[in-house]
């Protein structure tokens, strides 16, 4: 993965210094957009451009400012002659995508993740300009189970491979990026294996999940949960787009909060449901498309994944700076949502206990 | 190469058998441990606190004010609190300054205003729940007695090597309180225990909450490289589910991972002997077929098990002993030496007996099973 001594690293002119054009994949979602929009507000940066199949919303538009939406598809071919005719030399590949719901069914996301990858590797190995590679790749690689150490760290594999969904996606593309840098030495490769992102503006799976009056949990189980909040993971993958940073990262914040504490947190109320009754429970949200739940995500609810940071902080230098509760906190409080049993109420029952206590005194 | 030691039958000069701890323990009243407890946690709690989470905005301090800012348990939010002036009488009495603390607590727990360390300990949970319902076991009913706990390092790492026994973990349970309770420094065990217990729900949940971990290599050198004291069963399911015929015979030490571990981050291995832990279930026979269908390692049979229904989950009163020796120093050692099979295969050995002669000489010295 890190890059050998090639004949080319001599005449690269900017050594590992800041990229000239940089391409952005999945800009119509939040972090793609949002990031296309950071690094067009970066002077050092000649030309951003952003790939996606369908544009970006107004309001990311007008944020993404001088960066240039192409409407591309990554599974087409196409693309590289994007990448070439622009001179493109870093390529962050943003687009994974983790919930079926929202990019129109499990087929639909499994071949915009794997097939569109693998168009957007090939393209970049046969432009001679490309020189970084960043994959925006997650945690759920790890898998999530009753015999996973407490503590995941790059080098570690999981018990038992993903059989499907999303992980299964993003280790195939890792595979993939492993191939790509084995056949272009001379391109850098940076992974970033991100854990759930949270934050005010960020819509995912999980922000959906704690946005619910009765959070739906598996009885008798309480996963560690580990967030990052979104404006970490856009420095991150801001960093890792101008910066050299090759290798595989374990990308979180510090500190966990457990399952059953985040719903407080939330001013949620949480309700158990019998392992046997997860899975109709689960169809039912599904559903009602409330919550699109995957099984990989029901392992995750059962028994959560915390991954080591110590790579990230000590060898890519960065320190997040939200910890988890904070993160969530902040999540919390943007998203203004109306606690169901808030601490008001909590210390108002204390207080009148408290006096029917001194009355009785 | 450690030599085959010749382990004394007796104990030895510097711990001896402490019974001074029951003596005095009787003098300082029942408040004791509970008393130790409370004062321990709020001398750590101020620097967990800040190191927690620096910039978390707490909740307006002009929300409420508190009925009795002088007991905050953190200071800050008290502090900028106006004192309530008419308290009436200076002193409340115990029980309102105990129910206080219960709100206050089960406050922390709805807002969920308490913090979990990466492997899911929950010291809050641990110290005010789980602690407070084991201590009446340990203390009346199985009447625990410590001796050698001087051997226990105040700070630092440790791996405790301990024999397991007893059908239900009870003895880790016990062990856990033995090190929280009655050390000076009040240390935290924290155990490896096997996959099946974190598949089981309820059992796993708690069992992170109170400090365990999945018992493989990556967890173990991760707490004790921390500084934590981290405590093992070897023996694993072979010991905690022998027949009662085999009571106080050590299993196989599995595949001395353990001292692996130990060798790669440097840490002394105290050797620990449980007895009484034997006597609390008598396993008579196993219902291998049931086992099977549950997903159990053994279905038991004690003399009340399924005879008397749920009244056979009370244990035997049996009267324990829980010693621990001096310490392994592995510091001869370097990390490179955890991959010489023969070395950790003779210091596993060595561990091995060392507790096996421990419990004999325990066991001898012991008149009764329920009296001691």
């Amino acid at each position: 993965m890190t890059r050998t001594g090639s004949p080319r690293d001599a005449d690269r002119s900017s050594g590992g210094g800041a990229p000239s054009v940089v391409l952005v994949t999945g800009v119509s979602r939040f972090l793609g957009g949002n990031l296309a929009a950071r690094l067009a507000a970066n002077p050092a940066i000649e030309r951003v451009l952003g790939v996606d199949t369908v544009p970006p919303s107004r309001d990311m538009l007008r944020r993404m400012g001088r960066a240039e939406f192409v409407r591309a598809d990554i599974r087409n071919p196409l693309i590289a002659k994007v990448i070439s005719g622009a001179g493109v030399d870093t390529v962050v590949h943003a687009a994974l995508s983790a919930g079926p719901g929202s990019s129109g069914g499990r087929t639909a996301m499994k071949e915009m993740n794997v097939i569109g990858t693998m168009q957007l590797l090939a393209a970049c190995q046969k432009s001679e300009r490309v020189r970084r590679v960043v994959l925006k790749s997650t945690t759920a690689v790890y898998g999530s189970g009753s015999r996973d150490p407490a503590l995941f760290d790059e080098s570690m594999t999981p018990k038992d491979l993903p059989s499907g969904g999303y992980a299964k996606d993003a280790a195939e593309i890792e595979g993939y990026l492993r191939g790509f840098a084995r056949r272009r030495p001379d391109v850098t490769t940076s992974v970033l294996r991100f854990c759930n992102y949270v934050g005010p503006r960020i819509e995912t799976v999980l922000t959906r999940y704690f946005s619910l009056p009765v959070v739906p949990t598996i009885l008798g189980f309480d996963p560690r949960l580990q967030f990052l909040h979104e404006e970490d993971a856009l420095a991150v993958l801001e960093r890792a787009a101008v910066e050299e940073h090759p290798g595989v990262y374990n990308v979180a914040a510090d500190g966990v909060l457990m399952l059953s504490q985040a719903i407080r947190r939330a001013g949620r109320v949480q309700a158990g449901v019998p392992a046997p009754l997860v899975g109709p429970v689960g169809r039912f949200l599904r559903g009602t498309r409330v919550v699109d739940y995957s099984p990989e995500q029901m392992r995750f609810l059962n028994f959560g994944r915390v991954v080591d940071t110590t790579r990230l902080k000590e060898r890519f230098g960065f320190h997040p700076r939200w910890t988890t509760v904070q993160a969530f906190d902040d999540y919390v409080r943007g998203r203004a949502l109306r606690p169901v049993l808030g601490a008001e109420r909590i210390e108002a029952a204390e207080r009148t206990v408290l006096q029917a206590a001194r009355m009785l005194r | 190469m450690p030599e085959a030691r010749v382990i004394p039958l007796r104990a030895d000069e510097t711990g001896g058998r402490t019974r001074w701890r029951l003596g005095e323990g009787r003098d300082r009243g029942g408040s004791r441990p509970g008393a130790r407890t409370r004062a321990g946690t709020e001398a750590r709690e101020p620097g967990r606190e800040t190191g927690r989470e620096p910039g978390r905005t707490r909740r307006p301090a002009t929300t409420t004010p508190r009925p009795r800012p002088g007991l905050d348990e953190d200071g800050s939010g008290g502090a900028a609190v106006p004192p309530v002036a008419a308290v009436p009488d200076p002193e409340p009495p115990a029980w309102e300054v105990g129910l206080e603390e219960v709100l206050r607590f089960l406050r922390r727990r709805l807002s969920g205003d308490y913090s979990v360390d990466e492997f899911g300990f929950d010291a809050d949970l641990a110290d005010k729940v789980l602690a407070p319902a084991l201590r009446p076991l340990y203390e009346r009913w199985f009447r625990v007695e410590t001796i050698g706990l001087h051997h226990v390092p105040d700070t630092g790492g440790a791996l405790v090597v301990a024999n397991h026994s007893g059908t239900l973990p009870l003895d880790a349970l016990m062990t856990i309180q033995a090190l929280h309770d009655e050390h000076p420094a009040a240390r935290r065990l924290r155990l490896l225990g096997a996959d099946l217990m974190f598949k089981l729900p309820v059992v796993g949940e708690l069992a992170r909450k109170n400090g365990a971990t999945l018992a493989c290599n990556a967890d173990a050198e991760r707490l004790m490289s921390s500084g934590e004291l981290v405590g093992v069963f070897p023996e694993g399911f072979k010991g905690i589910g022998k027949p009662f015929k085999d009571r106080y015979k050590l299993q196989r030490f599995g595949r001395g991972g353990f001292v692996s571990a130990a060798l790669r981050t440097g840490v002394p291995i105290i050797p620990c002997s449980i007895v009484g832990a034997e006597e609390t279930y008598p396993k008579i026979g196993d219902i291998a077929p049931l086992a099977r269908l549950l997903g159990a390692p053994y279905f038991p049979i004690t003399p009340t098990f399924p005879l008397l229904g749920p009244l056979g989950l009370v244990p035997l009163p049996s009267k324990w002993y829980i010693e621990f020796g001096e310490p392994i120093s592995l510091d001869a050692y370097t990390p490179a030496d955890a991959e010489d099979p023969m070395l950790v295969f003779n210091l596993t050995d060595q561990v091995r007996e060392t507790i096996q002669h421990t419990l004999y000489r325990l066991l001898s010295q012991r008149r009764n099973v329920f009296l001691g």
